[in-house]
């Protein structure tokens, strides 16, 4: 059995819809436990007080924002290797919600930087290449919208992920490439010494597999969404033509 | 039952409620584009189907 009878839309709407309310079902359970455990369960922070609980939203959707946009690249590049549609239809269902999860991490932040920092922004490099990215997000879904030929939009799109990607890239990895400004190093680590404690590290894994089952769920129904719109177009085609 | 947030609850709560407003916006506008489209769908179909050459 191969992965690529997934490719075939009949195919991926058959397993989608069965996996849908099990993934919807996951996504509500766990984010529901990391987001309550993290919001009333955990402590202050000695130097940062309460706002330590912007953790929980704000590193899940800083990494949903990058992952996103590299979920985006592996579908393009299969759109343009294999010529599958729904790869090229996953990528377009998936640039909202990263446009989303990026703004989260933009807002949020800014929001919790005001106090910690004092200024809701600096042309810092994180901070820089999160908005250059966000700036991705926008035109990339701006072009989808303006090519009206489907597949040609869907080279022109995949080119754009590919150019984007390095951003995608300089968002994750800024705080390395340039030792300055005023954003902390990751929060996550494979060293348990660099990590942050397990009171907040736990409820943390929590929130970031909540927000990875959102992403997927939202993908797969937005994709569903996608193959339904091309097939109504089609037969509306068809329609104005007899 | 409300945790206290000190001097910064106005901070807290105003990231978790941009949060919550934004990924609610967009799980309600990803549901009810799929319900139209979904709704749409179905009628073509059902007129291809009731047409004399089967929509074909």
């Amino acid at each position: 059995m191969s992965l690529w009878r997934y490719s075939n839309p009949s195919e991926f709407m058959r397993l989608s819809g069965v996996a849908m309310p099990w993934l919807w079902g996951l996504t509500a359970l766990t984010l529901g436990v990391g987001l309550i455990w993290g919001f009333f369960g955990t402590p202050d922070d000695y130097q940062q007080g309460s706002t330590v609980k912007i953790l929980f939203i704000h590193v899940p959707s800083a990494l949903m924002a990058i992952n996103a946009w590299l979920m985006m690249l592996v579908a393009s590049l299969v759109w343009f290797i294999r010529r599958h549609h729904v790869s090229a239809l996953a990528a377009r269902a998936a640039a909202p919600i990263g446009a989303t999860m990026t703004l989260i991490a933009l807002i949020t932040g800014a929001i919790w930087g005001q106090p910690m920092w004092g200024t809701w922004w600096a042309w810092d490099p994180r901070l820089t290449s999160f908005f250059i990215l966000f700036v991705f997000y926008l035109g990339y879904m701006a072009l989808w919208e303006a090519v009206d030929e489907p597949d040609k939009a869907a080279d022109l799109t995949a080119v754009l992920c590919l150019v984007g990607s390095v951003f995608a890239l300089l968002s994750r990895y800024a705080v390395f490439f340039w030792s300055q400004g005023l954003h902390q190093g990751p929060s996550l680590s494979l060293d348990k010494q660099e990590n942050v404690d397990d009171t907040f590290y736990i409820p943390l894994l929590f929130c970031i597999a909540g927000f990875v089952l959102l992403f997927i769920s939202l993908v797969l129904m937005r994709t569903r969404t996608e193959i339904r719109a091309r097939r109504l177009r089609a037969l509306q085609d068809i329609e104005a033509r007899a | 039952m409300m945790p206290e947030l000190g001097r910064y609850a106005g901070t807290v709560l105003s990231a978790y409620g941009a949060t919550i407003l934004l990924l609610g916006g967009l799980v309600l506008m990803s549901w009810r584009r799929s319900t139209r489209v979904k709704r749409a769908l179905a009628d073509v179909e059902a007129r291809a189907k009731g047409a004399p050459d089967g929509g074909a």
